[in-house]
């Protein structure tokens, strides 16, 4: 794949990033997660697939409560989430989340958007915040841009933008939502190499993609959804080579069969 | 399907052709004319009719305005000037009821000796909004603005300077309780402690403080009844305290109307249909009438203030629709990064929302207050003397009966020019607030 593929991703620890026990959700009458279990430990890289529908994005939304779960048990390094706002600002503070649609401030620049939430929610003073800023967008290889506005800018580099934003917060854990599904094909390689890099860097990453490129290189497991269950989780190369269930066979076969 | 193919020729590119300059333009108003205004045949026609129906709205308007008589001491003495200038019955405009009553069409009733006090007020107001409408102003002004309220109701009403300052003290006195509580850490109780002690100095300690002071340095203007306000001072100022006050009023009622709090969101809901589901002479009438009516006997709450009230709490409802717009246009994905990136509501509604949906909303917001500026003339329904209210007691004058137009005209144009600046500015800071696209 890329340069960044060809160094092995850090070994996983033993400490638990992300504990979701029996977690249930509804939207008004429609089931979208039944009785999701997953334990994320910190340094993991987990990627999660299925067709669209299968309630994949809802169950990352949930880990920093964008959705709100009826019941079961998620808990965020050490967080538990409840309706307790204290403890939702806590883990949100902590959760870093890159959108499909990059959610870009339209109104600040780069820079602004990169060193908004460290000031307001970090109290952070705005020289350090700025210095860190630039430091994130070194790092995603657009440095030059942090005087433009987001509209100025490609797809890709909004993307890689969104994804400095995030790291400024100093997250523990990141949340993609499909993050390469909005972009031009030309585009999609700067932002899964700068994904790539993160994953070397040890960050516990939980990614929404269909870059199954992306999942063989960094993830250390494969979680197959569909329709709100988690029907499958394995290692990449187990997964794409020999899948289990049959709805994994036939997923996999409409994605890569052509 | 192989003969299609058979035709289509293999093509690969071995240079990159250079940008090209785009061709030159003629430029000229000959050229101009050609392509604006005798394009085609249907646009030929329209530019005749257009030229015509300019000619018939112009051809007597014009030459009665540039005929007139500006020196005159009455009505009858216009006509005598006009018929020995241009001959008898020859329409000539008698600017002269403008030139002699310019004074009760900007002023009303002031006091004729203290009319630098309006004027003063009004220019220390265009100062003071300077750094709120350009953010090019130097911000140092922002104390200025803060200050400038309590300096122009002290200008415009006169009495002792204490008043007001007491009144500012107020706000001080709260700010720096919720300021000094906020910093421990528990909000809530600090806008409760701030509020309290803010009104338990207007209640009890303002009034003896201002007392107390204006003993000590008497400094104080010649006091003016809300009733001598007049004419386009009266105008402005229930216009502009409606304008200043309106927006943030509206701004909060648009939050409330999306709050997720049921019992929130219904109130405005209820508060918005309510007040927009009545006309204002309606509302102005129940300022006049009713409000005194709950209001403890012998208490004298200024005219003047009521209708400020009024017409603040009227255009509020409608610039919280108007924001409410431009609420609903933001997406949701905006909502949820600022959730994402740990926000809270107030931070991410102060630095994410409101910026974006104010510049969505600034057409029909400075349509709003152009509206409000307007409906300041139907105060003349509660007998206060708005600038058409003045121009009808010119008329019934003996010296200036049977003046119309001059008046109207007159009214017209200074109306016409603060809504055309409003207008203006709108479309200055539209243009400068559009980055997204650049």
């Amino acid at each position: 794949m890329t340069d960044a593929a060809l160094a092995p991703p850090p070994p996983v620890s033993g400490e638990v990033a992300v504990q979701i026990t029996g977690m249930n959700k509804w939207y008004g009458q429609f089931h979208v997660l039944r009785d999701i279990d997953l334990t994320v430990t910190k340094g993991e890289r987990i990627v999660i697939c299925g067709p669209s529908g299968s309630g994949k994005s809802t169950l990352i939304r949930c880990i920093n409560r964008l959705e709100e779960h009826q019941s079961g048990q998620i808990v965020v390094d050490g967080t538990e989430l409840t309706s307790n706002l204290k403890n939702v600002d806590k883990v949100r503070s902590e959760v870093g989340m890159v959108f499909q649609h990059f959610n870009l401030f339209p109104h600040l620049t780069v820079l602004e958007n990169c060193t908004l939430a460290p000031i307001w929610v970090r109290k952070v003073p705005k020289r350090e915040a700025e210095e860190t800023a630039m430091h994130f967008l070194h790092k995603v290889r657009i440095p030059e841009q942090a005087h433009k506005y987001p509209g100025q800018l490609s797809g890709g580099q909004q993307q890689r933008v969104a994804i400095a934003r995030s790291l400024c917060m100093r997250p523990k854990i990141m949340l993609f939502d499909e993050p390469t599904s909005a972009l031009d094909p030309e585009m999609i390689k700067e932002v899964l190499d700068t994904m790539i890099e993160l994953a070397r860097d040890g960050m516990t990453m939980l990614c929404v993609t269909h870059e199954m490129g992306f999942a063989q290189a960094v993830a250390n497991r494969v979680i197959f959804m569909d329709q709100g269950q988690i029907v499958e989780q394995n290692t990449p190369r187990e997964f794409f080579n020999n899948p289990r269930s049959e709805r994994s066979k036939l997923f996999l076969s409409q994605i890569l069969g052509h | 399907m192989s003969e299609i193919h058979a035709e289509t020729v293999a093509f690969a590119r071995d240079t990159m052709m250079p940008p090209a300059p785009p061709p030159r333009r003629e430029t000229g108003a000959v050229r101009w004319m050609r392509e604006n205004l005798f394009s085609g045949p249907l646009n030929i026609i329209l530019t005749i009719l257009a030229a015509w129906l300019l000619w018939l709205a112009l051809r007597d308007l014009l030459p009665w305005a540039w005929r007139g008589i500006w020196q005159a001491g009455s009505a009858s003495e216009c006509r005598a000037i006009r018929d020995q200038l241009y001959g008898e019955g020859v329409p000539a405009a008698c600017w002269a009821v403008v030139r002699a009553r310019w004074r009760q069409l900007l002023f009303g009733f002031y006091p004729a000796d203290g009319l630098w006090r309006p004027l003063l007020a009004l220019g220390l107001f265009l100062v003071a909004v300077l750094p709120v409408l350009f953010s090019g102003a130097p911000r140092r002004l922002l104390w200025l603005s803060a200050a400038a309220p309590f300096v122009i109701v002290w200008l415009l009403w006169g009495g002792s300077l204490w008043g007001p300052v007491a009144a500012a003290l107020g706000f001080v006195v709260g700010w720096a309780i919720w300021a000094a509580v906020a910093r421990r850490g528990n909000a809530g109780l600090a806008l409760l402690l701030g509020l309290g002690a803010a009104l338990a100095w207007w209640f009890l300690l303002a009034r003896p403080v201002a007392a107390g002071l204006a003993s000590v340095a008497p400094l104080a203007l010649v006091p003016v009844e809300s009733r001598a306000f007049g004419g386009f001072t009266l105008s402005l100022v229930i216009g502009l305290a409606g304008i200043c006050l309106s927006l943030p009023l509206g701004v909060l009622l648009a939050l409330a109307r999306r709050s997720e709090l049921f019992f929130i969101s219904k109130v405005a809901v209820a508060y918005i249909e309510v007040i927009r589901g009545v006309p204002l002479i309606v509302w102005l009438l129940v300022a006049q009438v009713v409000l005194n009516y709950f209001l403890p006997r012998g208490t004298n709450f200024d005219i003047l203030l009521r209708v400020i009230i009024m017409v603040t709490l009227f255009s509020s409802a409608y610039i919280a629709e108007v924001i409410r717009g431009g609420l609903a246009a933001l997406p949701s994905g905006q909502y949820e990064a600022a959730d994402a990136l740990g926000l809270g509501y107030w931070q991410a509604t102060r630095l994410i929302v409101l910026p974006q949906a104010l510049k969505i909303s600034i057409p029909g917001i400075v349509n709003s207050f152009i509206g409000l500026f307007k409906d300041t003339t139907l105060v003349s329904i509660i007998s206060l003397f708005d600038p058409m209210r003045i121009s009808s007691t010119i008329r019934a004058t003996t010296e200036w009966g049977g003046i119309y137009w001059e008046l109207y005209v007159f009214v017209a144009l200074v109306f016409f020019a603060f809504c055309f600046a409003m207008s203006r500015y709108s479309i200055w800071l539209e243009r400068r607030l559009e980055r997204s696209h650049r």
